[in-house]
């Protein structure tokens, strides 16, 4: 098991950047997603960690030796496949036996290791079966078990359950992420999906346009945005962005947004021209009182909470609100917003200015 | 109630296109029969008018073309011990006796080294190629690509002549390896461009899990790839070797002994003792075999190998 230090990686295709220098920690037994629009450079990471890919430049550490430029076979990780790559040509049996057969194992320890990882995922009846004739879950549970039969130091996962249907793969990444908790493994899991990032990740690391835009938990990263682009890729419906014109002194504590002055955590840096006022939409609250008002667009019914979307003097908005509370279409409502959530950003640089609330989050970033 | 559907033929649109495979498979088919008929006639019967299409099967043809035959006067002949096989039975029923055996065989084995030996380099060569040009990054590859190909661009008998000399020069005319370098090379580029569809089609995780696995690249190449390449493998190697085995023009210019195929060998049978087209035809038929049980061995391949890899995914 491994701590996976990556530092300054970067990774050129022709010209194409695919990763620009790029550094985080992935620390011993964390379940690790890498998160971001497809295209974002995830995959490349993951495959550079993996040695599919060798860097253009930096380091990457496991357990503290470098391993960027080593052949895959020297690097001691496990990798499962979106497509789940089962050899075609071999059965359930083959499959699994075939990264201990490389290693040089001896036949009856190759089937004992098998018959145990069969039984943790409960695959012993399809051992000796053709991987053609089998279900996208029991692909995925051999693929699995392909990776964890050898016990290497860590296992990237590129999108495992990208091929399931999504009934299937609630169910699968409940399984998944119980697995990892048994066996503690380090995991690096590449996905586009934030929901599965948030439910399944110990830490998230943000990509978008080959850049890491925020690494930490889920936590920091829905309450803590670094940028924009984190701020509206995660969460559903995402943050909403009020922009407005203005500046903001240190030590502030409220900003004036058309006139009107908008509690914020405390601000550690002062900045003027071209703001957004970032709240989720579960933080908006809705009153009859209250000076700042918006028109009520539309509503959508969610079951417990229904979402209200309103148009306010500074773009439409999004709030979340129980079911029970009644808005009714072209109806003028006053907003109130929950101080100590709110972020502001540079809307220039798309950077969150540094306040109380993301001081710890963004020294790292 | 009936139901059109726009997939699945009808009952009578199978039966009406399996009447016409059928009928067309039995029309190309006569020549063959025909010839393999030829060769159990006698001579005489081999070309009386009209044609016989039932007589009496005689192995004349066969011994005919194993051996080679000396007439010899009627005392002579009945001077000799009774024949004590029944070739030589047959043989002396036409006043001759067996000389010895023909080059037949010897011609017959050249046509299986060069053919089969030419198809393996191709093959291998081949494989090789269509493998590093879809995996690797290679500096112009698609010039290349192009440049194999042009070498089809022209017919090979175009440039027979300059062939010629460059092997009377290098010595190797009328060699095994002469010819095997011959037809691999014409093959080639068939190979790459084939094999090169196939090895795409298989997509490169399968590599990439044998990597992760422990495995170097060529292991994943070869326990993970070729048997991937299997159908390609198979439907290509049947194209170059019906290739080598039917080529007649070069084999005509470049061998005359040694290294001589069957194709030229036989009309020369022809010449032995009048037209004897029993012999030729057996000689035909047995030229035939090989390329017909090859093909019938690797069916279940070129079947779903000539669709290119369309259906498997």
């Amino acid at each position: 098991m491994a701590q996976i230090i990556i530092k300054n990686v970067r990774k050129e295709f022709g010209n194409f950047t695919a990763v620009k220098e790029s550094s985080f920690t992935i620390e011993d037994g964390e379940f690790f997603m890498l998160l971001g629009p497809s295209g974002c450079g995830k995959t490349t990471t993951l495959r550079m960690i993996a040695g599919l890919e060798l860097p253009t430049s930096g380091e990457i550490y496991l357990d503290g030796e470098e391993i960027s430029q080593r052949p895959p076979s020297q690097r001691d990780i496990a990798f499962v496949f979106q497509m789940f790559a089962l050899y075609p040509h071999m059965n359930v049996r083959k499959n699994l036996s075939y990264p201990l057969v490389s290693q040089g194992m001896p036949r009856a320890a190759v089937k004992a290791k098998v018959e145990e990882v069969a039984g943790i995922l409960g695959i012993e009846k399809i051992l000796n079966k053709p991987v053609g004739g089998l279900s996208g879950g029991d692909r995925q549970r051999v693929a699995l078990g392909r990776a964890i039969v050898r016990d290497p130091k860590a296992f990237m996962m590129d999108e495992p359950l990208g091929a399931l249907d999504a009934e299937f793969r609630e169910h699968m990444s409940e399984e998944l992420r119980a697995l990892h908790d048994r066996m503690g493994a380090t995991t690096v899991y590449v996905t586009h999906d934030q929901l599965e990032a948030m439910q399944m990740g110990d830490k998230i690391v943000v990509m978008n346009n080959a850049v890491v835009e925020q690494f930490g938990t889920p936590q920091e990263i829905y309450d803590k945005p670094a940028t924009m682009f984190v701020a509206d890729f995660i969460g559903s419906p995402s943050m909403n962005f009020l922009r407005f014109d203005g500046s903001v002194a240190e030590g502030a504590q409220a900003v004036e947004m058309n006139g009107q002055s908008m509690q914020v955590p405390r601000q550690l840096e002062g900045t003027a021209g071209k703001l957004v006022f970032g709240v989720r939409p579960e933080h908006v609250t809705l009153s009859d009182a209250g000076d700042y008002r918006g028109e009520v667009l539309a509503t959508e019914y969610l079951g417990t909470t229904q979402i209200i979307t309103l148009d306010t003097p500074n773009g439409d908005l999004k709030a979340r609100v129980p079911a029970g509370q009644v808005a009714t279409v072209g109806e003028k409502i006053g907003l109130g917003f929950k101080p100590d959530t709110i972020t502001l950003f540079n809307e220039n640089s798309g950077r969150a200015l540094r306040s109380d609330l993301n001081r710890e989050v963004l020294s790292h970033g | 109630m009936s139901s059109f559907s726009v997939t699945e033929p009808s009952p009578r649109s199978k039966w009406f296109a399996g009447t016409l495979v059928i009928l067309y498979a039995l029309i190309t088919m006569v020549p063959l029969a025909w010839i393999m008929l030829t060769g159990f006639k006698t001579p005489p019967d081999s070309i009386s008018y009209p044609p016989k299409v039932f007589f009496e099967p005689s192995m004349e043809g066969y011994v005919n073309l194993f051996t080679t035959r000396t007439r010899v006067g009627q005392e002579a002949l009945d001077a000799l011990p009774p024949p004590d096989t029944w070739y030589e039975e047959i043989v002396r029923e036409r006043d001759m006796v067996i000389a010895g055996p023909s080059k037949f065989g010897e011609r017959f084995l050249n046509s299986v080294i060069i053919g089969f030996g030419s198809t393996f380099l191709s093959i291998v060569l081949g494989t090789l190629a269509a493998y590093a040009f879809s995996r690797f990054k290679i500096p112009l590859a698609d010039d290349l690509l192009f440049f194999i190909l042009s070498t089809r661009m022209m017919p090979p008998i175009a440039v027979a002549i300059p062939i010629f000399l460059m092997y009377r020069q290098l010595g190797l005319s009328d060699t095994h390896l002469g010819m095997i370098l011959l037809y691999t090379a014409v093959n080639i580029s068939l190979a790459v461009w084939l094999l090169k569809g196939f090895i795409d089609e298989i997509p490169r995780e399968y590599e990439e899990a044998a990597l992760i696995d422990g495995y170097t690249r060529f292991q994943a190449f070869y326990k993970v790839v070729l048997p991937q390449a299997a159908t390609g493998i198979a439907s290509t190697a049947i194209f170059c070797l019906i290739f080598a085995w039917n080529e007649y023009a070069f084999a005509v210019l470049l061998t005359s002994g040694t290294a001589q195929t069957a194709p030229p060998f036989i009309p020369t049978i022809i010449g032995v003792g009048g037209l004897d087209w029993p012999a030729v035809a057996a000689g035909a038929t047995i030229f035939l075999l090989p390329v017909m049980i090859f093909t019938v061995a690797l069916r279940k391949h070129l079947l779903r190998g000539i669709t290119f890899g369309a259906v498997r995914k």
